[in-house]
């Protein structure tokens, strides 16, 4: 595997990133009808999109449905293929880094036990007529890193750090509450100790009681295993309590990117302050719904320029004319929008 | 005319399988003042969805009412029993989807993919008055253009798969208005939509709701969403009413150590990023519920021999409406207060 060098981006300049994205693009071709299938031209669910992952955090991807980020994160573990793009992934030594892009796939197998992902649905996520011990251990046996009793002893340690028992083991999956199934799908994930896990809307299916503890299971292994996450959701709420650094998306672009905190007390980019705006406050004596305007955008039929103009309240005549680039306000924090950088 | 529009007394309802019988809904008790939004909330499986599709008798075989009244107060005096008509009744017929009428869950599935918008609101109108073609294309008009659909005159031509989510949510929405129904019921109307979509349906359902003072029941698992709209609250825990009172009781003051719990594991209620505070265990099955308070596995104020045997706590008044079940009401503030200051 060939080893490249790279710049910081979006974050800290003096930490070397587990995984930097750069420009990553994926498109879906359209077709007309018939038999001809003219190619009429291209879903750009994902779009220029760059972000660095740093180890032992968490980076959240947040956005309205349709935005891009799971497309993202699919991507970068090569589920999908890139348009173009790269995404460069700490290996071997520090400042050694492998582009995921251009791997081929008896690297791309080495390389898939540190990239795991966490599902969203898990019902089914799960194959129904396996059961727990053979989902979980199934990783292990396809890379063969374990068999016999070594095998048996690592999948009850797993059951037991997510909180399930070893006697689980011969159950199926329908036995089991979303809550335990998450912890299931968890088990599966970690069982290759792998360096960054993907979590594509990971507790957004379970009930409030469950998914505080499923967020709390995800924090300690994160703590004890120096684990890094790519964490997908819509849950600002959500967002806030567990990741590091948040970017923003809006139809295929990152259209925000800055350490949480700061996300929130400090948003800039508009739509980041519409989507904070529109997250209910569980508190009666601040009811502050905004009957905003505009609707989702559609990524296979976007607006000229700035995606963002039917929506937003800033929006002047060259936004449409112009796509925004994502520009540095302070060391960390960087928007794409040229109100915000002072640049309009 | 009664201050109140429904009355539910003693509710319970029943499915009916091969394993025996399931009690989805046991004994549940609530009023729904008019001109006000009551939420019904908890988790899934609580039996909320069977409470709001009991009330337009939409329970299938093998599930059934078993006991219990459903007093609807119609604006003419007359108080009818819902539970006790039979499901042929003219006058249930006349109840559903006219005096009460419901919003559902998935937008996509709720309408007609075969017939235009036009076509299935009008369908309203003909069924409950009698109304001539023009008459009812205006009166459809006027309603899409009500609950903020642009260019109504030309969505009404459309078919529901050329509409977005948030704009299929407002179909329904105006569906169920048409007939200025007295109750909406709303089974969880924006879980399937963005946030930023969710703000948006939730500030019309309030809006129309002061327009035209129709009383709301709505289904809820989002505490938040609770927070912003609705004036009264009802919490459900394995088919019971475990605690009701006003929005602003229940939110800033909940005491049952249920409701106390799921606020005070949602994540954005604090600051810091320590751990969530979660109620341990999961929601057990409905075939197999404890003895004495069905909450009590689960429970930190759990008292060996007072609260695990026995039968379910009686409801205990705590002024001002108030109600909680729960053996250890007398002293439940003095403990709630006690667990607080842990905390900090």
């Amino acid at each position: 595997m060939n080893t490249v060098t790279i710049d910081a981006f979006g974050g800290d300049r003096n930490r070397p990133p587990l995984l930097a994205v750069r420009e990553l693009c994926k498109f879906f071709p359209i077709y007309s009808q018939g038999i001809f299938r003219r190619k009429l031209g291209d879903v750009k669910a994902v779009n220029q999109v760059s972000f660095d992952l740093y180890p032992n955090e968490t980076r959240g991807l947040v956005g309205e449905s349709g935005c891009g980020k799971s497309t993202t994160v699919r991507t970068i573990l090569r589920a999908l293929d890139f348009t173009s793009g790269h995404a460069y992934f700490n290996y071997g030594g520090p400042d050694q880094y492998v582009e995921l892009g251009t791997l081929g796939s008896s690297e791309l197998v080495e390389l898939r036990k540190s990239m795991q992902m966490i599902f969203q649905d898990p019902f089914s996520s799960l194959n129904p007529r396996m059961t727990v011990g053979q989902i979980v251990s199934e990783p292990l046996q396809i890379h063969h890193l374990a068999k016999g009793s070594e095998l048996e002893d690592r999948v009850d340690e797993m059951l037991r750090e997510v909180g399930l028992r070893p006697e689980h083991k011969t159950r199926y999956p329908h036995a089991f509450s979303g809550g335990q199934r998450q912890r299931i799908g968890i088990a599966r994930a970690l069982i290759m100790n792998p360096k960054f896990v993907v979590a594509d809307e990971a507790v957004s299916a379970l009930d409030v009681s469950v998914q505080a503890q499923v967020i709390n299971l995800l924090s300690d292994l994160k703590e004890q295993r120096g684990l890094s996450y790519i964490f997908v959701a819509h849950d600002l709420e959500v967002v806030r309590h567990i990741c590091d650094r948040v970017a923003v998306m809006y139809a295929g672009r990152i259209v925000e990117l800055a350490p949480t905190e700061e996300l929130f007390e400090n948003p800039h980019h508009p739509y980041t302050k519409l989507l904070l705006a529109s997250a209910p406050v569980p508190d009666p004596d601040q009811r502050t719904l905004p009957p905003n305007p505009g609707e989702v955008a559609d990524a296979g039929n976007l607006p000229k320029g700035c995606a963002f103009t039917p929506r937003c309240p800033l929006c002047c005549e060259s936004c449409s004319e112009t796509v925004p680039e994502l520009k540095p306000i302070n060391d960390h924090h960087w928007v794409a929008c040229p109100f915000c950088t002072g640049e309009r | 005319m009664d201050p109140n529009v429904l009355e539910i007394q003693n509710l319970c309802v029943s499915f009916f399988t091969g394993e025996g019988e399931t009690r989805a809904v046991n004994d549940v008790c609530f009023q729904i003042p008019r001109g006000k939004f009551l939420a019904l909330v908890g988790e899934s499986g609580c039996g909320k969805s069977v409470t709001s599709y009991s009330i337009l008798r939409l329970i299938q075989k093998p599930g059934r009412i078993t006991h219990g009244k459903i007093l609807f107060h119609d604006t003419d005096g007359t108080t009818t029993d819902i539970a006790a008509l039979s499901e042929k009744d003219d006058r249930l017929y006349d109840i559903r989807g006219n005096k009460i009428s419901m919003i559902f869950q998935e937008p996509m599935t709720a309408l007609s993919p075969v017939h235009t918008i036009g076509n299935q609101l009008c369908e309203v109108l003909y069924l409950h008055r009698k109304i001539s073609k023009e008459e009812a294309e205006k009166k459809v008009i006027d309603m899409l253009g009500q609950v903020g659909i642009p260019a109504p005159e030309r969505r009404f031509r459309q078919y529901p798969f050329e509409l977005s989510g948030g704009m299929r949510q407002r179909v329904v929405i105006a569906m169920a208005m048409l007939s200025r129904p007295d109750l909406l019921i709303a089974d969880e109307p924006t879980t399937a939509l963005d946030v930023t979509i969710q703000a948006q349906v939730l500030a019309l359902m309030k809006q129309l709701q002061e327009k035209t003072g129709n009383s709301v029941l709505l289904i809820t698992h989002d505490l938040a969403v609770v927070a912003q709209v609705a004036d009264y609250v009802a919490v459900m825990y394995l088919g019971r009413i475990i605690e009701r009172g006003t929005v602003r009781e229940i939110i800033k003051d909940p005491l049952h150590p249920y409701t106390f719990g799921l606020l005070r594991s949602l994540p954005g209620l604090r600051k810091n990023k320590s751990r969530l505070p979660s109620i341990r265990g999961t929601v057990p099955n409905l075939t197999d519920i404890p003895a004495g308070c069905p909450f009590h596995p689960r429970c930190d104020f759990m008292k060996e021999g007072l609260c695990d045997c026995g039968d379910v706590p009686p409801e205990t008044d705590m002024g001002n409406g108030r109600m909680i079940c729960c053996f250890r009401a007398a002293e439940i503030r003095k403990l709630l207060d006690e667990k607080r200051r842990e905390d900090v």
